[in-house]
């Protein structure tokens, strides 16, 4: 049986792998938001599993709620990312130095 | 059903989708008709808002939304900041081929995920609260869809603001783990029966908070701002820097202080790091800022770290002094923004602070209009900003953060730098740019009322606070 500490284990691995991502991620965008998902997925996995071990179906019900705003976020991110890819002809990280920050 | 209290959030929603409908078959006819409309829209939310006032403070929605004074007080707060808002970037907004419906209805969008996160009592209509806020607010930064900064400052805050609502959520998921509700009154309640250092709970809390200092824009967790603010068209600019600042202090009312004031002790440690690093890097940085709306960026980060002097007292009358300075402080800054719109001008952007430079020649009284938020801002009496700053510092120094409170008092000096070297350059340089001023006619009026608000509102401070108080009356 795979105990409850073995899934958070799992998440927090996820959580982390997606956190890097987005920070180490020098060139690509589209892998940007990959990494994004991953942490949402992450967390999704933490509410399935406490609700399975602990507590009941809401962290079950919050989850699908995640997934839903998850697809709504991904599918702005995408759109901005087409717009950004017709101004500058690039989705490379590097590249968006406009700004300074 | 009790209904009444949720009828703003109801009306804002509805008209957002009624003015993206109605569009489509009025949008020649009637020039002017979806700016009505959504300034309607607005003032009947406020109304529906107030109407609702002396309510019983209790949870309605099973559990998903506070009925409260605090939620009154914010929303019409919003509604007010966001009626200003689009009067000031009227001119603007239609010069640059952006005031269309796709605009209010995304602002009245935004504003309904504010209104849902001010009166959250749930984890659940927090996160759909902050999600509708952040996901308007991406795309109205992307609004003008040809402009290089514009679309690459929606990029990094929509990569930044999804990494922030991941970790909030991470953090939610925590306290879900360790308390096994995700109403935030039960949560609070399981708390307090939990040994007091809960690993989970104590792990839920950091990431709960990076999250929130995340929306607030505070030290180490500011990227985001500066970039924001100088790559959004000046108009979203505006609309970023007030209301959304409410709402994501509004958060941490609800969240820190409602959910989780059994964890007091290690959140008030972690908000004097955060608010001290804010107010010692948004004001030395700012100094160093050519663009003003970097400028200001700066000042917004240096801004939250005061408001969050009051926030860390733990005690009720210092979260009535940070409601007062949220409140003050967005005033500021739309006025601020203001003037910025109200220098440029159809292919021209205010984005210097050469552009502030002898503005005293080109229209006296806006100078001056300037003058009193650039004093409200640095904190000198006798404007409102003066009281705000002095209700936090003194709400630290009740609390005992004595240390904090000198460090708060000198970095207001050194900010003062900045916003005084403004007041330099308009009144005592010379123009660089002679083109003369013609503001709309909602931009003069609600800008100067805005301008005097700074300084004859004073005689009201006490009453003001007095509202603050009684708003968050019933806190921990």
């Amino acid at each position: 049986m795979v105990s409850l500490s073995q899934y958070l284990i799992l998440a927090a691995a996820l959580f982390s792998i997606g956190v890097v991502g987005v920070f180490l991620n020098r060139k690509n965008l589209v892998v940007l938001l990959m990494a994004i998902e991953l942490i949402l997925l992450a967390v999704n996995l933490n509410f399935v599993a406490f609700s399975h071990f602990l507590w009941g179906m809401s962290g079950q019900v919050f989850v699908f709620f995640v997934l839903t705003v998850a697809a709504a976020e991904s599918a702005i991110g995408l759109a901005i990312l087409i717009v950004l890819f017709r101004n500058r002809r690039t989705i490379n990280v590097d590249d968006f130095d406009t700004l300074k920050g | 059903m009790h209904i009444r209290p949720v009828l703003p959030e109801i009306i804002v929603f509805t008209m957002a989708c009624v003015i993206l409908l109605a569009d489509l078959f009025w949008k020649r006819r009637f020039k002017g008709l979806m700016y009505a409309a959504t300034q309607g829209t607005l003032a009947a939310a406020a109304v529906a808002a107030y109407a609702a006032r002396n309510e019983t403070p209790r949870v309605i929605l099973h559990g998903m939304m506070a009925a409260d004074y605090l939620s009154v007080i914010l929303q019409i707060a919003i509604f007010a900041m966001t009626a200003i808002v689009l009067a000031y970037s009227r001119t603007y907004m239609t010069e640059r081929g952006v005031f269309r419906s796709e605009y209010f209805a995304l602002a009245l969008t935004g504003v309904a995920g504010m209104c849902v996160m001010v009166s959250a009592a749930h984890f659940l209509s927090l996160y759909l609260g902050l999600e509708l806020m952040s996901l308007s607010l991406y795309a109205l930064i992307a609004m003008q869809r040809d402009s290089v900064p514009a679309t690459e400052a929606a990029m990094k805050y929509f990569i930044l603001g999804a990494l922030s609502s991941g970790l909030l959520l991470y953090g939610l998921s925590m306290l879900y783990g360790a308390t096994g509700s995700l109403e935030i009154g039960k949560v609070a309640a399981a708390l307090a029966a939990l040994p007091r250092q809960d690993l989970v709970a104590t792990l839920g809390l950091v990431f709960v908070l990076s999250g929130l200092a995340f929306k607030l824009g505070v030290v180490p967790f500011h990227m985001w701002v500066p970039d924001v603010y100088e790559g959004a068209p000046t108009g979203v600019t505006l609309y970023v820097s007030a209301a959304p600042k409410i709402a994501a202090f509004a958060l941490f009312l609800r969240l820190l202080v409602e959910g989780l004031h059994g964890l007091s002790g290690a959140w008030q440690e972690m908000l004097v790091l955060l608010s001290f690093l804010s107010m010692a890097i948004g004001n030395v940085v700012a100094i160093a800022q050519v663009n003003i709306k970097r400028m200001l960026a700066y000042s917004a980060i240096a801004h939250m770290g005061f408001l969050l002097l009051g926030l860390l007292s733990a005690r009720v009358s210092g979260y009535a002094d940070a409601l007062f300075y949220a409140l003050v402080y967005a005033l500021m800054t739309l006025g601020a923004f203001g003037v910025i719109i109200l220098l440029s001008r159809k292919g021209f952007e205010a984005e210097r602070l050469d552009d502030l430079r002898g503005l005293y020649n080109r229209s006296p009284w806006y100078a001056w209009v300037m003058l009193l938020f650039m004093f409200s801002m640095a904190g000198i009496p006798p404007t409102i900003g003066f009281y705000a700053k002095l209700a936090v510092i003194q709400a630290a120094v009740s609390a005992g953060f004595y240390g904090l409170a000198v460090a708060a008092v000198l970095f207001s000096v050194i900010g003062a730098f900045y916003y005084l070297r403004a007041v330099k350059l308009m009144f005592f340089d010379a123009p660089v740019d002679a083109m003369p001023l013609r503001p709309g006619r909602d931009l003069r009026w609600v800008l100067s009322l805005n301008g005097l608000a700074m300084v004859l509102a004073t005689p009201w401070v006490g009453a003001l606070i007095g509202i603050c108080r009684a708003a968050v009356r019933g806190f921990p």
